[in-house]
C-alpha cells in the first residue's frame, strides 16, 4: 500500500482541484446583504472570475450554500430544509455578520448565527461585507476544499432538526401551512431561553 | 396651532372623546373605546374630514399603568392632506383587552391588526382573519409587551450545545464527504 | 371586509403605440382543425382540481422573505395567503434599550436599499420631539437632501434591474447594477460605507461633503443618466417585457388609498400624494420638481413612474449642488450634538460630553410625536413615545412596504401564477422594512 498510496493522493487532489472551481452557489438571501451579493455578482466585482458565477435556485444543483442574511428563528426550519437537500459535498458560507453570530440583533427573534443551524465553513464578517471581503472568504473556502480539511464546524448531528424525518413524511402544504410541530415535538413552554 | 379637527370631533361626538391634546404639532384624540368605529366611520365619511387613509396602527404598552394599553390610529386624508391620531385605551385584563376592528373601513387595518394582535396581544374583535404575522404559530406569547423579556428566545429547531467556532480548536476530520445529516 | 375583487382586464389602451393586446389571440394564430376544435371545447368542461401551491420564502423571487401560498385552478390564482415575517427583527424592541444615537444603526436597516432616507426619517422624528426641526443648520439640510435623493435613485433602479433580472433580463441588472455602483462610490465618499451609512444625526449629519464632492458627482450623474437610458431602450419596446407588466397586478386608485398604498405604487395609480410636494420638510420647497404619476395602476405605470421618479432625483441633487450654502452641519448645541473628535481626545469636557451621550444618550423630553417622510417606498413614519429619558419608551416605524404587501393578494388574485413574479418585483417588497 505504500507503494500506491501516491496516486489516489493525487487523484484526491485532483478532484478537490475541480471541486474548488466550479462552486456552484445556492444563495440563501433574506436581508441587507443581498445587496451586497448582488454587487459581487455584478460587473465590477465579478464572482465570475473565482468560478463561483453560477446561481442555482435549486438547493439540489448546488454545492456552496451561501446564507446571505439574518436568520430568525421562524426562518431556521426552512434553512435546515434546504442545507439537507444539498447533495453532498457541500459547503456553507455564512456572508455577513447577522449570518455568522445574529449581529447586532440579540433578541427573542433572531437566531444567533446560522450555525446554530447548520455547520458553516467560512465565516465572512461585515454588516454588510464589501464584495472585497466576499471574495476573500471564498478563495479561504476553496483553500479548504484544496487541502481537504474540511468543515469548520463539527456536524451539528441528526437530532438538530425536531422530527425532521417525520416532518419529511408529510405533505408540506396539506393545510396551507408546514413547518407546524407537533406538540410533543415543541419545546418547552417556560422561558425558553436558550 | 392645529386645532381644527380636535374641534370638529369634541364639536360633533362630545361623549365619545375623553381627552383632546395638541403636541409638537400632532393632533390628538382619546376616545372611549364604545364610541371607536362610530368616530372612525364619521372622520373617515364626513366630508370635511374625509380620512380615507389608515396610515398606520400601533399599540403602545404603559406597563403599570391604567389602561395597560393605547391603541394608536393614525389618520390621513389624502384630499384635505390632514392628520389625525386617535387613540384608545385598553385594559390588561385579558377578557378585557379588546377594541373592536376596523377592518370594514380601511382594507390596511387588516394586517395591521394582525400585527398589533401578534406583537401586543390585544384582540380585535370582529377581524375575519386573527392569526399572527410576523412571529410563527408556535410562539408563545406577545414579545413587544414591556415585560417579554428581549432575549426570550423560541427555537423551532433543537440545538446542540454551541458548537465550537474557532478553526484552531476544531476537530479535523479526515474526509469530509463521508459525514452526513441521515 | 368587501371581499376582493380580481382585477378585470383592463382595456387596454389603443394608442397607435400600444395596439398589441396580450390576453387576445395572437396575430397570425392558425384556426384550429374541427376535431382539435371539438377537442378544446371537450377540454373546456373537463372537471379540474384545484392545486395548493408553496412560493418561498427561499425563492430567488420571493426576495427570501416572504412565503405566498397559492390556490391554483390551472395557472389561475384562486386564492393566496402571503406570510410575512421571515425577517422580523425585533426593531422596535432593539430601540426600546438603544439610545437615540445608537438607533441609527438599526434604521439604516429597515429599508436597506435608501438606507439614508431612513436615517433621515428618524432624525426628523427625534428633531420634532425635540422642537429642533427648526434649527436644522441649512447646509446639512441641503446634504440630507443630496444624499436622500441619491439614496432614493439607488432604490428605485435596485427595484427596477431587480424585477427585471427576475423577468429574465440580465442585461439590465448588469447595467443596474453599474450605475448603482457609481450611486454608491458617491455615498460611500462621504459616509464611508457602501449600505449602511448611519451618516445622519439628530441635528444634523456627521460630517461635511468631500472636498471635490460637487464635480464627482456631476460626472457619475452623467454617467448614472447614460446606463437607466440604455437600461430604458432595452426594455420599454421589449415585447416579452411588456406583456408580462402591460395590464398585469392592476389595482384601482380607491383600494389602494384604502389598503394604505404609498409611494410609487400609489403614484401608479393617479393619486398624485408624495410627501415631498404635500407637506414640504426639509428644504424641498427650494427645488423645482415634478410628481410623476400615472392612472393605470399595473405593472407598467409602476415602472414607469419609479423611471420617471428616477430623473427627478437626479434633477433635485443637480439642484441641490447649484444651490447648497457654505456653513456648519450640526447644531451647535452641546447637548444634542455629539462633541468633535478632537475635543473628545483633547480636552477632559469634550470627554465627559462624550461618554454621557454614549451611556445616557441624550435626553428627549416627555410627549409623542410622529413624523414623515417621503421614503424609498412610500410614507416612512416614525412614531416615538419618550418619557423623558434617553432612550425612546417605543420607536414605532411605519413601514410603507407592509401596507403595499397587504394589497399584493388582491393584486395576484385572477391572474396567472407566472405574474407572481413580476408584480411581487414591482411593489417593491424591503423584507427588512416590511417585517423589522
Amino acid at each position: 500500500m505504500a507503494e500506491s498510496s501516491y496516486v489516489p493522493t493525487v487523484l484526491q487532489d485532483a478532484v478537490n482541484w475541480a471541486q474548488k472551481y466550479s462552486l456552484f452557489t445556492y444563495p440563501f438571501a433574506t436581508a441587507c446583504c443581498a445587496m451586497e451579493f448582488m454587487s459581487t455578482m455584478g460587473p465590477r466585482y465579478d464572482i465570475a472570475r473565482f468560478g463561483a458565477e453560477f446561481p442555482r435556485f435549486s438547493p439540489r444543483q448546488a454545492d456552496l450554500l451561501i446564507v446571505i442574511g439574518t436568520i430568525t428563528e421562524r426562518q431556521a426550519p426552512v434553512l435546515r430544509r434546504v442545507y439537507d437537500q444539498m447533495p453532498d459535498p457541500k459547503w456553507v458560507m455564512a456572508f455577513g455578520v447577522c449570518a455568522s453570530t445574529g449581529g447586532f440583533y440579540q433578541n427573542y427573534t433572531v437566531t444567533p448565527g446560522a450555525d446554530q443551524i447548520i455547520p458553516v465553513d467560512v465565516y465572512v464578517p461585515g454588516c454588510p461585507p464589501r464584495p472585497e471581503q466576499v471574495l476573500d472568504g471564498l478563495m479561504t473556502l476553496q483553500q479548504r476544499i484544496q487541502d481537504h480539511r474540511g468543515h469548520v464546524q463539527q456536524q451539528v448531528g441528526n437530532t438538530a432538526a425536531i422530527g425532521y424525518t417525520d416532518r419529511r413524511r408529510l405533505p408540506v402544504l396539506q393545510d396551507g401551512t408546514s413547518m407546524t410541530l407537533l406538540p410533543d415535538e415543541r419545546m418547552p413552554q417556560d422561558g425558553r431561553v436558550r | 396651532m392645529a386645532q381644527r379637527l380636535i374641534d370638529f370631533l369634541a364639536r360633533e361626538r362630545p361623549t365619545a372623546v375623553i381627552e383632546t391634546v395638541t403636541h409638537v404639532g400632532d393632533e390628538i384624540a382619546l376616545i372611549h373605546r364604545e364610541h371607536l368605529v362610530d368616530v372612525l366611520t364619521l372622520l373617515r365619511d364626513h366630508p370635511d374630514t374625509k380620512m380615507n387613509m389608515l396610515s398606520d396602527l400601533t399599540v403602545v404598552d404603559y406597563l403599570g399603568q391604567s389602561p395597560r394599553f393605547e391603541v394608536v390610529y393614525q389618520l390621513y386624508s389624502i384630499l384635505h392632506k390632514h392628520r389625525l391620531r386617535v387613540k384608545v385605551g385598553v385594559d390588561e385584563a385579558d377578557d378585557d383587552c379588546w377594541v373592536p376592528t376596523v377592518t370594514q373601513l380601511w382594507h390596511a387595518a387588516n394586517w395591521a391588526e394582525r400585527e398589533a394582535w401578534d406583537l401586543y396581544g390585544v384582540r380585535f374583535e370582529g377581524h375575519p382573519d386573527l392569526r399572527r404575522i410576523l412571529m410563527y404559530e408556535e410562539f408563545v406569547g406577545h414579545p413587544l409587551r414591556k415585560d417579554y423579556p428581549q432575549n426570550g428566545r423560541q427555537p423551532l429547531i433543537r440545538r446542540p450545545d454551541a458548537p465550537s467556532t474557532d478553526d484552531q480548536t476544531t476537530r479535523l476530520l479526515p474526509d469530509s464527504h463521508d459525514r452526513r445529516v441521515s | 371586509m368587501s371581499s376582493p375583487v380580481a382585477p378585470p382586464g383592463r382595456p387596454l389602451p389603443t394608442t397607435a403605440a400600444e395596439t398589441y393586446d396580450p390576453r387576445g389571440p395572437q396575430a397570425g394564430e392558425l384556426p384550429l382543425s374541427p376535431s382539435m376544435q371539438a377537442f378544446a371545447e371537450e377540454a373546456e368542461r373537463l372537471p379540474t382540481d384545484e392545486l395548493i401551491v408553496n412560493m418561498g420564502p427561499s425563492h430567488p423571487a420571493m426576495h427570501g422573505t416572504v412565503r405566498v401560498v397559492l390556490r391554483i385552478d390551472g395557472e389561475t390564482i384562486k386564492d393566496a395567503d402571503v406570510q410575512i415575517g421571515y425577517l422580523h427583527r425585533g426593531f422596535e424592541k432593539e430601540c426600546e434599550s438603544a439610545t437615540y444615537t445608537q438607533i441609527f444603526p438599526y434604521v439604516d436597516r429597515l429599508n436597506y436599499v435608501s438606507p439614508m432616507l431612513n436615517n433621515v426619517g428618524f432624525a426628523m422624528a427625534v428633531e420634532k420631539l425635540l422642537g429642533l426641526t427648526a434649527l436644522i443648520p441649512e447646509r446639512a439640510e441641503y446634504i440630507r437632501v443630496i444624499m436622500g435623493e441619491i439614496a432614493r435613485a439607488c432604490d428605485h433602479l435596485t427595484c427596477v434591474f431587480a424585477s427585471l433580472a427576475e423577468l429574465g433580463g440580465l442585461t439590465a441588472f448588469f447595467w443596474g447594477n453599474r450605475a448603482r455602483e457609481h450611486l454608491w462610490e458617491l455615498l460611500e465618499d462621504v459616509s464611508g460605507a457602501r449600505l449602511t451609512h448611519s451618516y445622519c444625526r439628530i441635528g444634523g449629519v456627521a460630517w461635511d461633503l468631500t472636498k471635490n464632492f460637487e464635480p464627482k458627482c456631476r460626472e457619475k450623474l452623467v454617467k448614472v443618466r447614460g446606463l437607466v437610458a440604455d437600461i430604458r431602450k432595452l426594455v420599454e419596446r421589449n415585447r416579452i417585457f411588456l406583456d408580462r407588466m402591460q395590464g398585469v397586478g392592476v389595482i384601482s386608485a380607491e383600494d389602494a388609498i384604502s389598503y394604505g398604498m404609498t409611494g410609487p405604487c400609489l403614484r401608479a395609480c393617479g393619486v398624485a400624494y408624495d410627501v415631498r410636494k404635500d407637506h414640504p420638510y426639509s428644504v424641498y420647497d427650494h427645488f423645482d420638481f415634478d410628481v410623476p404619476i400615472a392612472d393605470e395602476g399595473d405593472n407598467l405605470a409602476r415602472y414607469l413612474v419609479r423611471m420617471e421618479e428616477l430623473e427627478q432625483s437626479l434633477r433635485i441633487v443637480e439642484q441641490a449642488l447649484a444651490q447648497i450654502p457654505p456653513g456648519p452641519v450640526l447644531v451647535d448645541d452641546p447637548l444634542i450634538a455629539l462633541p468633535a473628535k478632537r475635543e473628545v481626545y483633547n480636552s477632559i469636557e469634550g470627554m465627559i460630553a462624550h461618554f454621557k451621550h454614549i451611556m445616557d444618550g441624550l435626553r428627549v423630553p416627555a410627549g409623542e410625536a410622529y413624523s414623515y417622510t417621503e421614503g424609498g417606498n412610500g410614507e416612512l413614519g416614525f412614531y416615538i413615545v419618550s418619557d423623558g429619558s434617553g432612550r425612546p419608551y417605543k420607536n414605532r416605524c411605519r413601514p410603507p412596504c407592509f401596507y403595499t404587501s397587504s394589497a399584493f393578494r388582491q393584486m395576484i388574485l385572477g391572474a396567472n401564477i407566472a405574474d407572481v413574479v413580476p408584480i411581487f418585483g414591482s411593489i417593491n417588497m424591503i423584507g427588512g422594512e416590511c417585517d423589522r
